[in-house]
């Protein structure tokens, strides 16, 4: 026979006032099983919580029910205090009579009624209780950061100094992401490489980080703190501990007309080439989709001149495997492609160019030094048009959202053409100038009215060629709708900000839910915007949403705090309410009977077909295993099995008809 | 003749109803005394077998109610619960239970006032409909049956 206690509260007068708690404890005292059963002013306070611990003792109660608030208020609360009676917190449970019946009914005999039914429930189901114990998780205290740009490079840098292993998987050649493609950056006009750079050399060098560049993730396995990664580190065809860097291979590949991507196509690599000058690591790569040798079987131009014979036209990709407790997802964004913008001739007029190619123009680092030039003839524009909202906020280009970034960038680059280029005339079309941030606004009055950039507020329709000058046709919203056409040598659009290519696939890799424009999706919008649903991995940068610098720092350095608190610990302690599947003595082992439709059912893949065998080693069947580091413990799986196989530890089959059985 | 008051079994998700009805009660929002709260993790843990079984018990309707489709906390509990709350319909015909006593909802955790609206909805529909006496009239039925055939 049990012996249960209730324990009902007053919460001074909000149950009180409505519910007749004597009457409840005298009706619970007649229950079978309650041995004890009383009401006081708060439960919850110092002394109330010592009236539990000391009857637990006197009475030697094996179940708990207190009658109060909401679980999601005090159930933590009262748990414990049964847990340093020497009472299974999880034998503790409670019944819901202020926000459930006292404080939405009116004072009345039904009022009582149903807050005797709440709790007699509760004492229904705390008898069927079983101790729990919370479960633990061991941590590999290595974390894994996909995305070497700025988020990455952050994420990386601060997991490594808080004294943790990293490993760090970049996509392309080298590290540094967009920033690094920057000239210089919104509100300072510092040099993005300049400050960029020394952390890409630190990454490098970082004792706790190790770098695969030219690598992918190819799958991933198990949950947080002990994820199973395979690394897919794609053929360099140079061998990276021979190489020095030394470029001789780079200046004497025959192949030189490659549209460079780290220029956005403005500029020319070879086949055998390293992305830009500060690129880390400095060790070429070999384009096999361009290389002469891999195209006609003949060349080898760059094994002759190495002087360390570091190349490798045999060397294969290698998959690596590494343990890793936690993931910071860094991967970024892209910008809206030509396709997308046929009435603004991007694509056909050579100078019609998006806002990453205009910052390699303006770059000292670029294909025309910094100097100002049109792609078509290289002659300095004299007038130059900026549109802003280039496809963001345009729900015919699929892309109702704003890009965040562009308003800032466009009045950067309006600057930066008129300090380079002082006769020059430059206009910007907007939507709305959207500058909120530290010293954003300022920056766009600046441009406006130091650099007298001209802002007119509409929309492009189109732009056409004539007689060597791009017209650019419009209208200016704030007098009256009137049309202009400016007669232009450049056009820079600020194209949207977009998910990265291959962001969905990459989220389906990781169990990771993403919104309807393929960006990361956070676990909660407010409080917990660098986490996901998904335990263990973390979200730093513009692969969450379009962000800034400033932002994606201070959101990677969040990621990586998360990361660090993780690893503070040993081990992970779970709530143990999870779904198990019975494991009975020989002959069955298991009333199981392997259908497996549990197995797609669960949202977390949290259950596998395991063998059963017997003793000689022969299977006896096949039964389903549920791992208890990934169970979130929805029971989705309990509704679903047909033979009742499965059960959820803490609302039992048992449990809950106990419950329903009492009313 | 004192009005019906029909007794009214609520199953529903930790996370969105409970708390949307721990709302209800935050906001001080007065409703029928009618209904009794059943927590679960996720609408997904709701076995449609707890249903039958609130009618064995007497109840005269039955509410579930969870997250709206795509806030589930578990991401997809809700929509296994819609889809085997859709076959289950079906044979609720088929059984001869009456569909128009199980009332479906997606309450949210910000709806305290939806909540409170659905309970008396319910409570208005099922008083409505009257006591569930074709189902309680089974429970003689069988235990006649019983005696007949025991030994």
């Amino acid at each position: 026979m049990s012996r249960i206690g209730v324990f009902v509260c007053h919460c001074g007068e909000n149950i009180s006032a409505t519910v007749d708690c004597a009457g409840v404890a005298e009706a619970m005292s007649r229950v079978p099983g309650v041995v004890h059963s009383v009401d006081y002013k708060y439960m919850c306070s110092d002394p109330g919580q010592t009236m539990i611990k000391d009857a637990i003792k006197e009475k030697k109660l094996d179940g708990v029910v207190v009658s109060a608030c909401s679980p999601h208020m005090h159930e933590p609360t009262f748990r414990r205090a049964c847990a340093e009676a020497g009472l299974n917190p999880y034998l503790c449970e409670m019944a819901n009579i202020r926000e459930h019946c006292s404080w939405v009914h009116e004072k009345s005999e039904a009022t009582t009624l149903k807050a005797i039914d709440l709790v007699h429930k509760m004492v229904e189901k705390v008898k069927k209780n079983q101790p729990l114990y919370s479960i633990k998780v061991p941590v590999t205290k290595t974390a894994l950061v996909l995305g070497g740009g700025i988020a990455g490079i952050q994420a990386a840098l601060d997991i490594a100094n808080a004294g943790h292993k990293v490993v760090m998987v970049e996509r392309s050649p080298s590290i540094g992401g967009h920033m690094s493609q920057l000239s210089e950056t919104f509100p300072t006009l510092d040099c993005s490489q300049c400050i960029l750079t020394p952390r890409m050399v630190e990454v490098a060098q970082h004792p706790n980080i190790t770098l695969y560049t030219y690598s992918e993730l190819e799958s991933m396995d198990g949950f947080i703190g002990n994820f199973k990664v395979r690394i897919r580190k794609k053929a360099r065809c140079v061998d990276e501990k021979l190489c020095t860097g030394c470029g001789l291979c780079t200046t004497k590949c025959p192949t030189k007309k490659i549209p460079s991507e780290f220029n956005e196509g403005l500029g020319m690599r070879s086949a055998i080439y390293v992305p830009f000058p500060q690129a880390v690591p400095n060790k070429p790569v070999i384009d096999k989709t361009q290389c002469t040798f891999f195209l006609k079987g003949k060349c080898k131009v760059c094994e002759k001149v190495c002087p360390t014979k570091a190349i490798r036209y045999d060397q294969e990709d290698e998959i690596i495997e590494v343990d890793i407790g936690a993931i910071v997802l860094a991967t970024g964004f892209n910008v809206l492609g030509a396709e997308h913008f046929p009435e603004y001739g991007y694509g056909r007029y050579r100078d019609v160019i998006q806002g990453l190619q205009f910052e390699r123009i303006a770059s000292a680092s670029g294909p025309t030094s910094g100097a100002i030039r049109r792609p078509s003839d290289g002659t300095e524009p004299e007038t130059i048009v900026f549109i802003a909202c280039a496809g963001s906020r345009d729900e015919a280009k699929g892309i109702p959202y704003c890009s965040k970034i562009c308003c800032m960038y466009t009045a950067k680059h309006a600057m930066l053409y008129k300090h380079k280029v002082h006769h020059g005339k430059a206009y910007v079309f907007y939507m709305d100038i959207r500058a909120g941030g530290k010293m954003y606004e300022e920056f766009v009055r600046r441009a406006i009215e130091e650099d007298d950039v001209k802002y007119i507020r509409g929309r492009v329709s189109r732009i056409y060629e004539e007689d060597g000058k791009l017209i650019v046709k419009g209208a200016d919203t704030l007098l009256g709708h009137q049309a202009i056409e400016i007669r232009a040598d450049m056009v820079v659009l600020a194209s949207a900000a977009v998910a990265n290519d291959g962001a969905e696939e990459l989220a389906q890799k990781l169990h990771v839910s993403y919104d309807p424009y393929h960006f990361f999706a956070e676990a909660h919008p407010k409080l917990r915007p660098v986490e996901t649903n998904t335990a263990g991995i973390f979200l730093a940068g513009a692969c969450q949403a379009p962000r800034d610098i400033p932002e994606t720092v201070s959101q990677a350095s969040g990621a990586a705090s998360k990361v660090a608190a993780l690893f503070s610990q040993s081990e992970l302690t779970r709530e143990p309410v999870i779904a198990v599947v019975n494991r009975i003595a020989p002959p069955l082992y298991s009333t199981c009977t392997g259908c497996a439709l549990c197995v797609p059912a669960c949202p977390y893949q949290a259950i596998e077909m395991e063998e059963i065998k017997n003793r000689d080693g022969v299977v006896v069947k096949r039964a389903a295993k549920i791992n208890p580091g990934l169970c979130q413990g929805c029971g989705t799986c309990v509704a679903l099995c047909r033979v009742k196989a499965i059960d959820l530890q803490g609302f039992s089959n048992e449990q809950v008809f106990a419950e329903l059985m009492a009313l | 003749m004192a009005e019906f008051e029909p007794k009214i079994i609520a199953f529903v998700c930790n996370w969105c109803t409970y708390t949307g009805a721990d709302l209800t009660g935050t906001s001080r929002i007065k409703h029928a005394t009618n209904v009794r709260i059943i927590r679960l993790p996720c609408t997904g843990r709701i076995d449609f077998m707890l249903l039958m079984k609130a009618f064995a018990r007497g109840a005269d309707g039955v509410i579930v109610s969870g997250c709206h489709p795509n806030d589930c906390h578990y991401t997809s509990g809700n929509f296994h619960a819609r889809r085997r709350w859709i076959l289950f319909r079906s044979l609720l015909n088929f059984m001869g239970v009456d569909a128009r006593r199980i009332i479906f909802s997606w309450v949210s955790a910000a709806e305290g006032a939806k909540w409170a609206e659905v309970v008396n909805t319910a409570v208005k529909e099922i008083r409505a409909l009257g006591p569930y006496d074709e189902y309680k009239n089974l429970a003689p039925i069988r235990a006649s049956w019983r005696t007949e055939h025991a030994g």
